[in-house]
């Protein structure tokens, strides 16, 4: 009887061991989601596009890290290439034309008296920045909109124009200086190309 | 030192695991397609083997001689190999995320691999001390990585030869591994451990 007790106890303490190391362990080295994933959705541009051929930022941050090409993102252009190129220690490569060309920055704009208030549009947008009800004129929180051009599309009516953000006293920057030499080696590449739009 | 190469060449060439003594076949048949797979279960069995053969002997030695429940080792053992292998999943999806990359997917295979219970027995049966115990999972584990590679890189090239159709796939593979296992029989009688 004592040895059978014996048994049990000391399989038991062995579990419970073990399961007090693996409660610990699980609190301890809990890891939130895959970091490099976090880092390389906070260089992309969040305009949920989809112009690279995934359905969002996200997913694509996710294809990067999994040995996807770094240069299907025409929102962000140029300077997100060199961004990821730089984190993930790559070798930065210009834009990838069949994924769209990279534009100046712009945001939707509905001419409200078209407006037929079919509610496509609020359903194409990735990050609702479209209000509006059936019937009803729809208009653009313009701060809130990317710039993805996913609106223009299913209006019927083709009532979204998309507009340049026009430079106001409130959004006005200096430009970024030159660097006169290349510190680092993707320097080379970010030089040249502000160069070139000066 | 001389004995611990003597186990590393018995474990690794003479006794093989996987084609001397039929130990931890499932991946030797099942992960061997693709030569960077085969790597990759090789690096994580190398680590688990190693490591649980130490544990599986610390928790032999200390837990269950003394209490003389030596009819519990499998079972033990089988509770030592899992946590090894979990908390090892863990500690390596926190501090490296290359190498859980690498060896990610591998880790929760191999707590059902024989041969990581195995080399855990065999160590028991053949009273293996603490350092011996090392060499013996080391060994084992090299010797099973040796085999799988060399199986998976003679797969990769059977892929793309012509092989009559009835031999296609599994069975050309299970004739493979047969004459690799002969092959290793040849190494019988190389020492006597």
């Amino acid at each position: 009887m004592s040895a059978v007790l014996i048994a049990i106890l000391v399989l038991l303490g062995l579990a419970v061991v073990f399961g007090l190391i693996l409660g610990y362990a699980a609190v301890q080295f809990k890891v939130e989601g895959n970091p490099i994933v976090d880092q390389i959705d906070d260089i992309l541009p969040q305009t949920q596009c989809g112009q690279c051929g995934y359905p969002g930022c996200r997913p694509y941050a996710e294809a990067i890290s999994n040995g996807d090409a770094i240069n299907k993102c025409p929102p962000g252009g140029q300077s997100t290439i060199d961004a990821l190129a730089d984190l993930l220690d790559v070798e930065a490569v210009p834009l990838d034309s069949e994924h769209g060309e990279e534009q100046i920055k712009k945001i939707a704009y509905i001419r409200e008296d078209e407006c037929i208030g079919c509610t496509k549009c609020i359903q194409a947008c990735p990050v609702d920045a479209i209000v509006g009800a059936a019937k009803q004129m729809h208009t653009v929180i313009t701060s809130e909109c990317t710039g993805c051009d996913l609106c223009v599309e299913p209006c019927p009516v083709d009532c979204i124009d998309m507009l340049p953000i026009p430079t106001t006293l409130n959004t006005w920057k200096w430009e970024q200086p030159v660097p006169g030499v290349a510190l680092i080696a993707t320097d080379s590449g970010r030089g040249s190309e502000q160069r070139g739009a000066a | 030192m001389t004995d611990f190469l003597l186990i590393l060449v018995s474990t690794v060439l003479v006794n093989n695991f996987v084609l001397v003594q039929f130990l931890g076949l499932c991946p030797f048949m099942g992960v061997s397609n693709k030569l960077e797979t085969a790597m990759g279960m090789s690096l994580a069995t190398t680590f688990v083997l190693t490591l649980s053969s130490v544990c599986s002997y610390l928790a032999y030695t200390y837990l269950l001689q003394p209490f003389d429940l030596g009819y519990l080792r499998t079972i033990s053992f089988i509770l030592v190999i899992a946590v090894v292998v979990q908390f090892t999943e863990m500690v390596v999806k926190k501090t490296s995320p290359l190498l859980y990359k690498v060896l990610g997917i591998f880790l929760p295979l191999i707590t059902t691999n024989c041969a990581v219970l195995g080399v855990a027995l065999l160590n028991i049966k053949k009273q293996n001390g603490f350092m011996e115990s090392i060499f013996y999972g080391f060994g084992a584990a090299v010797g099973f990585s040796l085999a799988l590679i060399l199986f998976s890189a003679i797969r990769e090239r059977i892929a793309v030869a012509d092989v009559p159709t009835p031999f296609r796939g599994a069975a050309i593979g299970m004739v493979t591994a047969g004459l690799m296992s002969l092959a290793f029989m040849g190494f019988t009688g190389l020492v006597s451990f």
